[in-house]
């Protein structure tokens, strides 16, 4: 059991990277990985989200969607609970922890429309009906590690633009051209992750 | 009609459940917003330089709102600003006088040079570390510019290895005083006064050798001031703005060319 979620904790992380693998959640990773500081701040946000929409949405398809055979409406409902749900944490946060509702700032509203919390949501549902023992301690699991996974996705990124920088690039590459390039680069070095979880734990 | 009906309630009433958490958790944890500072805040430049002594335009406001602090402190909005809070407060129009940043050293290549061939962080600081400085006066403006990368309003150049301010642009927020590590810039009031462009406080002999035009401490000035506004205090001279009158005798008696008029018209 402990072994099974450290596997899937790994795999969200390594081999199954939202950002790096599945390519989802790609623009917070070009339009925030400016600084160090925000790009933390914003993985941070984006990890607290998932968690809490996964906990919240996967009882919400398996027992009313799923025994009412309305699977089909998943994406406007879960899309509606999830902008609910960032509302909500916001108005919490304002209210008990100021400060880190300073520093998250604009980066809480934004992640309503991040695709990569529609993502993990919609995607532990998938793997819950590919395999019956992927339950909803499996699935947050997933969820949280998948954040930590953008977080890493976006600190490796981050630390890689603040080197670009400072380096001599020729005219025609300047900007968002070198950015992409980087950000390929990077996708495809995590590739080299493929099979690693599996081979440690397997 | 059933598998039209159940999705439009479940969707209408998971919609309408999220509505009343989110009214219910924002009248139960509504924090109660500080009015007065906000108006005040969308007065101030917002700047966020930290001249009037607060954390930002944020605690500023906050502060004033308070009345833990008066208007006019911005020195970026300056008068204007000062102006409008005060007038927002219902307070009388608050003097501010508008003050701006001057370097203290008028060390170009032409007077000075540079006693080693530095190749290190290329930053004021960091070459400060290093045996008390690039520049042959050990007081005097290296030149690298770092008070020129901490002003966000253009208003420093260094022109032939000596920081220069543009009075006209320059706002009053003290960033450059803070990122000079040789201290040589500091505030004077924006009207007509000598000041003495030079930070020097070795004997006169001592400075003679390392520049050309620095305060050897030769006392005419002193001595010609009818006005006891100037005076030479470990063989430096300096001016005290509240007795200068502007007469220019001073600069006209310096043997040595280091006491300047600053008008900030020009």
């Amino acid at each position: 059991m402990m072994k099974g979620l450290i596997a899937i904790f790994l795999a969200s992380i390594l081999t199954e990277n939202f950002i790096l693998n599945k390519f989802l959640g790609i623009c917070p990773f070009l339009g925030v990985s400016k600084k160090l500081d925000t790009a933390t701040g914003m993985s941070i946000a984006v990890t607290v989200v998932m968690v809490i929409s996964t906990a919240v949405t996967w009882p919400i398809y398996n027992y009313i969607l799923k025994p009412w055979n309305l699977e089909y409406l998943q994406t406007i409902v879960f899309i509606l609970i999830i902008a609910a749900l960032v509302q909500f944490i916001e108005i919490v946060l304002k209210k008990y922890i100021p400060s880190l509702y300073n520093a998250l700032g604009i980066y809480l509203p934004l992640i309503t429309t991040n695709c990569a919390v529609l993502g993990v949501a919609v995607l532990v549902i998938q793997k819950g009906q590919a395999d019956p023992s992927f339950g909803f301690l499996q699935s947050v699991v997933n969820a949280f590690g998948s954040g930590v996974g953008f977080l890493v996705a976006m600190v490796l990124f981050a630390g890689i633009r603040e080197r670009i920088e400072h380096n001599d690039i020729p005219k025609s590459l300047q900007g968002l051209p070198i950015t992409l390039v980087a950000a390929s680069l990077t996708a495809v070095s995590f590739l080299g992750f493929q099979g690693l979880v599996d081979g440690l734990l397997g | 009609m059933n598998e039209i009906l159940t999705p439009i309630l479940i969707v209408a009433g998971i919609g309408l459940l999220a509505g009343l958490i989110l009214a219910i958790a924002s009248i139960v944890m509504a924090v109660p917003k500080d009015e007065k500072a906000e108006a005040l805040r969308g007065l101030l430049p917002g700047a966020n330089c930290g001249a009037c002594g607060f954390s930002g335009c944020d605690g500023y406001a906050k502060a004033m709102s308070s009345g833990e602090a008066k208007p006019g402190l911005c020195t970026v909005g300056g008068e204007a600003v000062a102006k409008t809070t005060s007038e927002y407060l219902g307070l009388d129009s608050a003097d501010v006088t508008k003050k701006i940043a001057l370097v203290h050293c008028l060390g170009s290549y032409d007077n000075t040079s540079d006693k080693v061939e530095y190749q290190g962080i290329e930053t004021c600081a960091g070459a400060a570390i290093v045996a008390g400085g690039i520049a042959s006066c050990q007081y005097g403006c290296m030149g690298i510019g770092d008070c020129m990368r901490a002003c966000q309003y253009d208003a420093i150049s260094i022109c032939n290895g000596v920081a220069r301010i543009d009075p006209a642009r320059c706002k009053g927020c003290s960033m450059c005083v803070k990122a000079c590590p040789k201290h040589l810039i500091s505030f004077v009031t924006a009207n007509q006064q000598a000041v003495v462009r030079c930070s020097n406080c070795d004997k006169g002999a001592l400075t003679n050798k390392v520049c050309k035009i620095g305060c050897i401490g030769c006392m005419k000035c002193e001595k010609t001031c009818q006005y006891d506004a100037v005076h030479v205090v470990n063989s430096l001279a300096s001016v005290d703005p509240s007795k200068c009158i502007g007469c220019g005798e001073c600069v006209d008696v310096c043997p040595r060319h280091c006491i300047t008029m600053f008008n900030p018209e020009i």
